[in-house]
Order: C-alpha cells, then structure tokens, then sequence
C-alpha cells in the first residue's frame, strides 16, 4: 500500500459492483471489493451499488456505516490495529495503546501528519495467548512491547 | 529431513516466517536434503515458533526457536531441545478429537488429511440416510460450542424435517470473543475437517449449499479456508458429485466486517444478506427461517469441525469422554497473563483451578491470580475462590458464569476490576447493534453509572444492579443480555476494587 490509490472512476466501480452481482447476498463482498480496490467505499459508488441491486442509497449507506471496516475516505499507507480486548489487556495492552497514540500524537482511528499510519482500536485478533497483540495490515504481530511498537512503526513510516 | 516450521498466525506473529526462512537458508548452505514443511500450531502457543525435526517418523521439538537457534539445532546441539514433542506432558495430559491433526499435518494437503483419518467419517455419512446421520450427532451429545451449547443435534432434525427447497448450512466463524482462538487455530491449522464436518452436515439435513462467515480480523484463516475450498472442490469433496456419492454440496467464504455483534447467530444472518448486522427476534428459529429465509443450520466452527470424528468413531466413543450432561471433549483456550498459554482439549469436568495453576503453570508475571474470566467478553469474572468448579455448562451456571467458547482469560493482581466492568459496557456500547433498547442505551448509562461509583458514589452501585437486571432481562440476544456477568461479577467478588475508588475519592 506505499502507492496512493487510484482515483476511482465509475466505470471501475461498475466493474467491480457487477463482478458480485451472482453471488447470494452480495452488498458485503461488493463494498470489501470496492475497499480492496481503492482503500475507502467511493461515495458515488453508493448510487451505483443501489441501482444494481434495487434498494436505496440510503439502505447501502445504512449497512456500510453499521460495519467498522468500511471507509469513506482512505486510510493512511499502512493501518496498525492495537488489541484492546481483555486478554491484551491481562498483559499490558492499555498502556501499550496509550503510549502508541501518545507517540504518534493522534487518537483512536486517527492519521499521523506525514500520512504513513493509521492507528485503530480492535477487539481480539485471536493471539490471545501471546499478548498483547497488534497487526500492521494483514500482518500480525504477538508479545508486542515499547521496543517492538516502535519498530513496527518505523518500518510504517510513522 | 522434514522440519516442520507451524504456519498459524499466533507462530507467525512470534516470528515463524522468519525461522521457515532461516531454516531453509541455513539447509541450503550446508547442502543438506531438507524439506520445510508449514504445519499448524500444537496449540504450546508459549513455545511458539515450535520447530520440529522428524527423524525416522519421530518429531523432536524445538522452541521458542528464532532465526540464530536454526544453525545449532541442525548441528544437534541446541538447547532449546525439547524431545519428542507427543510425548511433552501438555500433549500428552489432552484427549484431542477435533484438534487430533492440528499441528500434525500440512494444512492444505488433502492426502496428509486423509493420511490422519481425514474423510472416514463422510465416507461412512454417504452410506447412510439422513435420518441416521442427525441420530449419530444426536447420540454423540454434541452441544453448540459457541457458547449457547443447544444440542447440535436436535438443531440437525428441525432443518431435516423443514420441507423448503433449498437449505443451507450456515458455520459462524466471527469468533470475536477475547481469549477464544480455536476456531482461528483449527480453520488455519485442518481446514479440510471443517469443510468435512459441513459436508456431513449438508448430506444430514439435505441442504446443498454452505458459507462459512469469517472475520475479517482473521486473514491467514481467511486464506488458508479459501485456498482449502479450491483445494476441495478440485479433489471432488466439494461439487455436484461429493466423492462420488451422487450428492451435491459446495460452499463459500464470506468475510465479516467487523461487527462483534455478528456472531449471534441471527445478526451473522442479516449480514450474510447484505443488511446491517442487527438482532433478528425469535421465533421465527434460523432452523426454520435462516439464510434468505430458508432453512438454516448455523453451527460454530468447533461444533460442525467435531462431526467427522464422530461419524468417524461413532457417537458413543465421544460421549464416552465427559461430564453429566456436558459430552465429548472442550478445546479449552488459555490466554491472558499466564505462563503457558495454548489451546488445551480434554473432557469435561476438569476443575478451573487445575487449568489455570496446573496446566498454564499460574500467572506469566508470577503474581497471585486475581481474577479468571471464562467465556469471553460476555462471560463472569471467577474469583480463585471458585477454583474448584468443574468445567461444564451446568456447573459454570450454578458457579454464576458461562464457560461460552471454552476461552479462559487469567488475570494478575494488578487488574483493577472497576476498570474491567467500565470496559465490558464501554464494549457493549460500541458493539451493540442498536436494536432493543436495554443494549443501546443501557450501555452508555452503565459506563457512566460506573464512572459515578469510581467518583466515590456508593449510591450508584444498586443503580448499576439495578441497570444490569435491565439488560439481563429485557435484551434481545446476549450481547447485551450477557454484558451484566462481567460487570455484576466483578461487583460481587471483588467489591473492595468498587470501595477503594470511595475511599480514594473522600
């Protein structure tokens, strides 16, 4: 993700929104599609989605914001999630959390400056037995500690 | 020489990849004949990376390996020997049914799967009816291992005798609940067993069709379930023609978005279709009503992945393991602050004190054990002082909690358990889908009711008893009907963390 994503055009999002229309049930693989492919859920891609599939705009802005993975505008080059849940939190994840927000100077589901890093909160990535965890992208990381966070977030740019 | 080097994303995440490379690199440069063979986890998640070097049909282990251990463990010299790893005491003190090949094969190689008595229990589903698979799962005990354990196989027999023209066979992988990873580890680690277990299940109840819902916080499982599914379908296991049987059942992953809430069972369903993931109400059941209004069997990954060896070994080999009305065997998750964290499957009926002292070998901090949560984020806060209840559904309800999806979640003195209340509603809040009224607002006000009482406010506390007999009550499903365990648990067993923030404030 270090290339800025492309401008969609609606032609693409057609494509893409066409590329489901078989499966049963296909608004959640259509806006997963749509965020794969451009980093957020195009505004104008709403109209289109609800065209396809007959429902209203507001229906497909309905289901997009109950989900927390959806974006409406991009996030930055690369998303580091911090664990909250109790397990990480049995090992030290809170003040892990409060040390990374600090350092990156921005709060929950906020930016850096320079762009490099998302930062977003999640509940349980399933590395409950080595705490706390983190992921950087669809990379997870295990036993994070001060040394290791910081690591991770200067490979990220931060 | 095979070394085995796990794949699963709790290895992964304590550097697996790494010593994979480092192994095959340092092979390389001797010129030595090694293959590196990707396994899933043992589930010794604290001996992770866990190598194994399998010489003459033994696997010797190695670990906590990293990069710089490979060169001595090549040499014979390491000395993070551990010997030969089925003989370790943690392995050898379990009963594994379902877990009986995680760890042990190549996730993605149907015949290694095969190998390990993979597929015995399917063949042995095509020669029967119907009717007699759902009397086997009946037989065997088997209940729901998502945390509402209902008797699978009582589930099977309303969608067997459902007339509808389609059916569908549903398997809720949204395992959001902290502490619990089994299903992550058994869907990375055997694939294969659960897409059995769901075949079996669609020649039970004649349904054609089955989706898995996968979280999204899980891509490694979301990868390796895909790839299995292709696998699958090429080899003929999945497809018109299941194994030449003449039946036809083929599947698909679905990927979550990030609703917690999704994992019940009806909200899984809404979002399946394409709307918000909010609470159906019940009647009409899944069973009758459920994807795209047909019927439905929604099974966790565990129930549905513990069918093969059923079939395979008959029902009454499984319900010869356990306790009382708690059958066959729990894939116990050990998490948190503790020493030897993992995935541990036994019978029911072995005391919470024996996992949390014995078997995880106390806290990782070495520091008294405060509090025990089982259950996940839903579940009751055990005090030491109930060490002594057996794992099982009746008698975790007696004890005032849930033993959930078998996740156990150990915490150090250093907790504080007013914090720990505040963040079971804080996560309710954020979480809840919005739809009954005690969940949504009931909530946002037990986070504040509990930010008067570590204010010093004493008269807050029967408000906030009085608020989680609300919710309790009044939810539409056990987000926020559950959400009152934890908080009232740690009201009632450590009251002292309640009283401190009074005396503080005066």
């Amino acid at each position: 993700m270090s290339a800025p994503m492309p401008a969609p055009t609606e032609e693409e999002v057609r494509a893409i929104v066409s590329g489901q229309l078989h499966l049963e049930g296909p608004l959640l693989p259509i806006l997963h599609d749509l965020q794969h492919t451009f980093g957020h859920v195009p505004r104008m891609a709403l109209q289109v989605i609800a065209d396809a599939l007959n429902i209203t705009r507001a229906e497909v802005h309905g289901v997009m914001s109950f989900y927390h993975d959806f974006r409406e505008v991009p996030a930055g080059h690369h998303v580091v999630k911090i664990c909250r849940a109790e397990a990480c939190q049995a090992m030290g994840a809170e003040a892990l959390a409060a040390r990374t927000l600090e350092k990156l100077g921005t709060a929950w589901h906020g930016t850096t400056v320079n762009g490099a890093v998302t930062v977003e909160p999640v509940y349980c990535l399933g590395l409950c037995a080595c705490a706390p965890a983190a992921m950087v992208d669809d990379r997870v990381v295990g036993r994070v500690d001060d040394a290791k966070m910081d690591r991770l977030l200067r490979e990220a740019g931060a | 020489m095979r070394i085995w080097v796990p794949r699963d994303s709790a290895a992964k995440a304590l550097g697996a990849d790494d010593v994979a490379k480092a192994v095959a690199t340092e092979a390389a440069s001797r010129g030595l004949d090694v293959e590196v063979k990707r396994n899933g986890t043992r589930g010794m998640i604290w001996l992770e990376p866990l190598v194994e070097v399998e010489q003459d049909g033994t696997r010797m282990g190695f670990g906590p390996v990293s990069p710089a251990d490979v060169p001595a463990i090549l040499d014979g010299t390491s000395d993070k020997a551990l010997g030969a790893v089925d003989d370790l005491d943690w392995m050898r003190r379990q009963d594994r049914l379902t877990f009986a090949r995680v760890g042990v094969i190549d996730p993605l190689d149907l015949s290694d799967y095969e190998a390990h008595g993979g597929l015995a229990g399917l063949r042995r589903a095509i020669a029967m009816s119907g009717e007699e698979i759902v009397t086997e799962v009946t037989e065997s005990g088997l209940r729901g291992r998502g945390g509402a354990g209902f008797p699978t196989g009582i589930k099977w027999t309303t969608v067997l005798n459902a007339q509808a023209d389609r059916k569908y066979i549903v398997c809720n992988a949204d395992e959001g609940d902290s502490g619990t990873f089994a299903d992550r580890m058994i869907m990375e680690g055997d694939p294969f067993c659960l897409i059995e277990g769901m075949a079996i299940a669609g020649l039970g109840v004649g349904a054609t069709k089955g989706y898995v819902y996968l979280r999204s916080e899980y891509p490694d499982a979301i990868a390796v379930m895909e790839e299995a599914v292709r696998v699958g379908r090429a080899a003929g296991l999945l497809g018109g023609d299941v194994l030449g049987s003449g039946k036809a059942f083929d599947m698909e992953i679905r990927v979550g978005a990030g609703a917690y809430v999704c994992g019940e069972e009806t909200s899984l369903l809404n979002s399946m279709e394409g709307k918000r993931g909010v609470v159906r109400a019940k009647p009409p059941l899944p069973a009758l009503e459920g994807f795209m209004g047909k019927p439905t069997v929604v099974n966790n990954v565990l129930s549905l992945a513990t069918v093969p060896v059923i079939l395979e070994k008959g029902a009454a080999h499984y319900a010869g393991f356990g306790l009382g009305r708690s059958k066959g065997t729990m894939p116990i998750q050990i998490a948190g602050n503790v020493k030897r964290g993992g995935l541990f499957e036994t019978g029911f009926g072995m005391p919470l004190g024996e996992l949390v002292n014995d078997v995880a070998g106390g806290t990782a901090s070495g520091r008294p054990v405060k509090a025990v949560q089982v259950g996940g984020p839903l579940g009751a806060y055990l005090h030491p002082d109930q060490f002594d209840t057996p794992f099982g559904y009746e008698e975790f309800d007696q004890a005032g909690g849930l033993i959930g999806h078998a996740g156990v979640v150990v915490f150090d003195d250093s907790a504080d358990m007013l914090k720990m209340a505040r963040f079971a509603m804080e996560f309710c809040a954020v979480e809840s889908c919005g739809k009954c009224t005690p969940c949504r607002i009931g909530a946002v006000r037990g986070v504040e009711t509990i930010d008067r009482i570590a204010e010093g406010d004493a008269e807050a506390i029967p408000l906030l008893t009085d608020l989680c007999k609300t919710m309790k009550d009044g939810s539409l499903c056990a987000l926020g009907g559950f959400t009152p365990f934890p908080v009232m648990s740690a009201v009632e067993r450590f009251p002292d963390d309640f009283a401190r923030h009074r005396e503080a404030a005066e």
